[in-house]
């Protein structure tokens, strides 16, 4: 089980309570299509997404980049049972989606950076070092079920 | 790797930072060492509390030659060339494919604190691309 001390869970909380899933959600899932395009080969049915202009306004990576952070939120919501919250996510992940776990650690480090692009200053080092550990940790979790 | 309109970009963002180099360099290492503490062991000989002497100094260091790797986008093997001869045979920082990937990444993290959404889709990508790039260069004599 992963420890988290206090002042980790506080600052994942008090950036998370701050956060629009929808709109860094959807951010996050274009920027990972536009900075590494190899991603793109998950979404064949997404339809138009031949530049970052027509990723950004794609109403289906929207939609779903909302989904996906959505999801996160329940690793917030359940920071000392992230293994357990994100089981059978990480057998879909691998059984039906097909997905390199490498990429779970790319969208980590796009969220991270989308965060620090609407936060700032407030997302402080000591934040980062929060973040990039509870990135780190979902990306394990959803690689788990991998067989 | 680099398009035209990467390499653009990339100046484009060096642009905007360029009155605050030093202190772009002295953050993104800062936030190197407190979020992955496993860089701290490649300076054990450093101060490293914030705001140090020595952590300004060596981040205004590496501001310097990201800056002339800049400047030198079509030619970046032989801009890079003193450098990665000392990654590879002094440093010898591991695998800068890893190491430099944390450093690429705070780097960006600073980019996006300071640029918000200025620091659109297209120059993250720009930039990832460009620290990709030098990562490789640096690792080119490694073996």
């Amino acid at each position: 089980m992963v420890h988290w001390s206090a002042e980790e869970k506080q600052l994942i909380a008090s950036i998370w309570g701050k956060v629009n899933v929808e709109e860094c959600g959807a951010e996050a899932l274009a920027r990972l299509l536009i900075v590494y395009p190899w991603t793109q080969r998950f979404f064949s049915n997404f339809g138009n997404l031949s530049s970052p202009t027509a990723i950004v306004g794609n109403p289906k990576v929207r939609a779903h980049g909302k989904k996906v952070l959505t999801s996160f939120g329940e690793a917030v919501k359940n920071l000392d049972n992230i293994k357990g919250t994100y089981s059978k996510l990480s057998e879909l992940h691998c059984e039906k989606l097909h997905v390199d776990p490498e990429n779970f650690r790319l969208l980590g480090d796009i969220l991270v950076i989308v965060l620090a692009s609407h936060f700032g200053r407030d997302f402080t080092p000591a934040c980062q070092f929060a973040w990039q550990k509870l990135v780190g940790v979902v990306a394990h979790a959803l690689a788990r079920k991998y067989h | 790797m680099l398009t035209a309109e990467d390499k653009k970009l990339v100046h484009q963002v060096w642009d905007k930072v360029s009155g605050c180099q030093e202190e772009v360099g002295a953050e993104a290492l800062e936030r190197m060492f407190i979020t992955f503490p496993q860089t701290k062991t490649y300076f054990p000989h450093f101060d490293l509390h914030h705001g140090s002497d020595q952590i300004r100094g060596h981040g205004k260091k590496v501001v310097a030659a990201l800056g002339n790797a800049v400047k030198n986008l079509d030619n970046l093997s032989q801009a890079l060339s003193e450098l990665s001869n000392l990654h590879a045979y002094n440093l010898r920082v591991d695998p800068p494919r890893f190491a430099l990937q944390l450093l690429s990444q705070c780097f960006q993290v600073v980019l996006a604190v300071h640029l918000g959404k200025d620091y659109t889709p297209e120059m993250h990508a720009a930039v990832d691309k460009f620290m990709s790039a030098v990562a490789a260069v640096l690792a080119e004599k490694y073996r």
